[in-house]
């Protein structure tokens, strides 16, 4: 495959004397197609080439070449890596060699479905002898585009196929070091703390997690992800939400700073919707916010806090109006 | 404030198609399918699906179909679901689902369903919960939803959904608002969205609006006028829409709108695609923007269209 890379990316089929025997196909658009396609000129050739040993069925090494060319000009063309599968799996060929190709073509085109799925069938045809590299390879990609959707998918299947789970906390760390608003590396974490084999699931973890989550949320109060990851942490299990002291605390601290209450105020919204009971220094807190909402009585906590959200999340003013509409009686009654 | 450039859009998806020399255009040819679904469901919101000769286009299709019952992106090309799909509801636009043998592509799809209730794309496998919804929202046009196991189905897509109420492509995915989509969608089209936590996924789906008015994907990502479609669609399922400021939202994609040529963009001056003009159009049908038709959010088609399918005539 090494003359893939050399000749086959450069001269054309009409000028390679082993395709004189091929007879190009043009595309077939129907008579007078409702979306007429422009062809440019390198790529109809080419095309008509690769339909030509298409039909044939030719699967030969000048036919990998040539879906090479193909793929080179469109990526996005599924025909063309069907049949490029369809050629490696004839000619038996060194499946690692293809890895490297993928790669070049990858960088370019790093949301192309066609290339991580042909990648994933490469790697499962490896094994055991891809993990490091897959891993290895999805680091790099996530290194230009650390929320890429297909890169997150392809190392997630990875892991749950070939494994490879040593280092994946660390890497999801790092990723939050470099940016702790990364929501895909939030999702990853909860990936791990959950499945990985090596660690012992969700509540074995879940107090190193809640003090790394607090933490993140102490440094960026208004990052959506680690509050979203801190009640994922409590999934199915709103009382020792309620009842761990640390998810108030943190609400208070974030509170007293006055920047950003927004995620905070909604977290004591849910705690407050779950049986918990605030101390007079949360009313203080809350009612020190700006903007004052003078309607409301001082008692009833949950109400000025939705009342606030109204104000300091006005795109989302009707929401927080639904919450305050929708109380748990238990609160209401107890005017909390 | 702009208005819909309705006519513009209507010569720019017509333009789109003769266009010469156009890069975009060698690049779509394998997924052409998908593009005349959204320039003809574009044109049907717009009032205007008369503007394209309908015999040609319904011809073009069947030539599509593969031995398998499956529709290609292009003549020639592979069968692949997406295009499958799409050759539906452009069928259905037409009031042609007839031509169809139900059973011969109902078959293709039902294949296409793995052990565990995923549905993979093609025979190459690759599996997703963008196919779920194909598979389910295809299947239900053409009342044949008994050929899989829906149980199976549902169970997998609710085996994708994530403790911020949304959904991945595969158990243990990022949520996306794509994704959601699909499985909100084909949660709804089988009488399953008791699996939904309405009010958490709802909040999750709100929070994607930001300060210009536009919605994003996920979180922290720039916003884009594909998603005033997956977002709102989503929301209108789970009944939950009010929760967004819809007046916003209007605003971000008629400021996408390129005013002299047709058609819309990703963000405010970008380049215009037929993509995101179908998504812009469609968003501002779930908005209920006046003069254009009612899109139905889970079968992503005309209302009148479902309708005609489902209740008669």
């Amino acid at each position: 495959m090494d003359s893939d890379k050399d000749e086959g990316e450069t001269v054309l089929p009409s000028q390679r004397p082993d395709f004189a025997d091929v007879i190009p196909i043009p595309q077939d658009d129907g008579p007078n197609p409702v979306v007429p396609i422009a062809y440019k000129q390198d790529f109809v050739e080419i095309m008509n080439y690769f339909r030509a040993l298409y039909l044939k069925d030719e699967r030969s090494p000048r036919a990998l070449q040539l879906t090479h060319q193909a793929i080179l000009l469109n990526p996005g063309n599924y025909t063309v890596w069907h049949f490029r599968r369809l050629i490696l799996e004839a000619l038996n060929l060194d499946l690692l060699e293809e890895l490297d190709i993928v790669e070049k073509i990858a960088k370019n085109n790093t949301k192309n479905y066609q290339i991580w799925h042909h990648r994933r069938w490469v790697a499962e045809k490896l094994g055991n002898d891809a993990t490091a590299r897959e891993l290895q390879f999805t680091r790099k990609i996530l290194s230009l585009d650390a929320k890429n959707y297909h890169a997150w998918s392809h190392r997630q299947w990875v892991l749950q196929a070939l494994g490879g789970w040593e280092d994946e906390l660390d890497y999801c760390k790092q990723l939050l070091e470099e940016d702790a608003f990364n929501n895909s590396a939030w999702n990853q974490r909860y990936f791990v703390i959950t499945r990985s084999p090596l660690l012992g699931g969700l509540k074995a973890m879940r107090n190193s997690e809640v003090n790394y989550t607090i933490e993140a949320i102490l440094a960026n109060p208004e990052n959506e992800s680690p509050w979203r990851y801190l009640r994922g942490l409590y999934k199915g299990d709103s009382e020792s939400l309620v009842n761990d002291p640390q998810v108030p605390s943190v609400c208070l601290k974030v509170l007293s700073v006055k920047d950003n209450p927004v995620f905070a105020l909604s977290m004591l919204l849910d705690l407050l919707c779950h049986g918990f009971r605030a101390n007079q220094e949360f009313r203080d807190l809350v009612a020190g916010l700006s903007p004052s909402v003078p309607d409301e009585p001082d008692s009833d906590l949950a109400k000025t806090i939705c009342s606030k959200l109204e104000q300091l999340d006005a795109l989302r003013a009707n929401y927080w109006r639904w919450r305050k509409s929708s109380l748990p009686r238990a609160i209401q009654d107890s005017k909390n | 404030m702009a208005e819909l450039a309705a006519d513009k859009h209507v010569k720019y998806i017509i333009s789109v198609e003769k266009r010469k020399d156009s890069f975009e255009n060698v690049v779509m040819e394998h997924l052409r399918m998908n593009g005349v679904y959204w320039g003809l469901t574009t044109l049907d919101l717009l009032g205007k699906l008369d503007a394209v000769d309908s015999q040609e286009v319904i011809q073009w299709i069947m030539e599509c179909q593969h031995e398998s019952g499956g529709f290609a992106g292009n003549v020639g090309h592979d069968p692949h679901i997406l295009y499958t799909l799409s050759a539906v509801q452009v069928l259905a636009l037409f009031d042609k689902l007839n031509v169809l043998d139900f059973d011969k592509v109902a078959n293709y799809i039902a294949g296409l369903q793995n052990d565990d209730g995923s549905f993979s794309g093609d025979v190459w496998g690759e599996v997703d919960t963008r196919f779920s919804y194909i598979a389910i929202c295809c299947l239900s046009l053409l009342h044949c939803l008994d050929k899989i196991n829906v149980e199976k189905a549902v169970n997998y897509i609710v085996s994708c959904k994530n403790v911020d109420g949304g959904f991945g492509c595969t158990p243990g995915g990022e949520s996306h608002a794509g994704q959601i989509f699909c499985c909100v969608g084909a949660l709804a089209l089988t009488g399953s969205l008791h699996h939904v936590d309405k009010d958490l996924l709802g909040w999750w789906l709100c929070e994607r609006q930001v300060k210009s008015g536009g919605l994003n994907g996920r979180p922290e990502k720039l916003p884009d006028v594909c998603y005033s479609w997956w977002v709102l669609s989503s929301l209108i399922m789970i009944d939950r829409v009010h929760w967004i400021n819809k007046d916003k939202l209007v605003k971000f994609i008629l400021n996408c709108q390129d005013i002299e040529n047709g058609g819309i963009s990703d963000r405010p001056d970008d380049a215009v695609d037929i993509f995101h003009t179908y998504f812009g159009v469609a968003g501002l049908s779930l908005l209920e923007y006046q003069g254009l038709k009612a899109i139905d959010p889970a079968y992503a088609l005309p209302v009148d269209v479902v309708n005609r399918i489902f209740i008669g005539r």
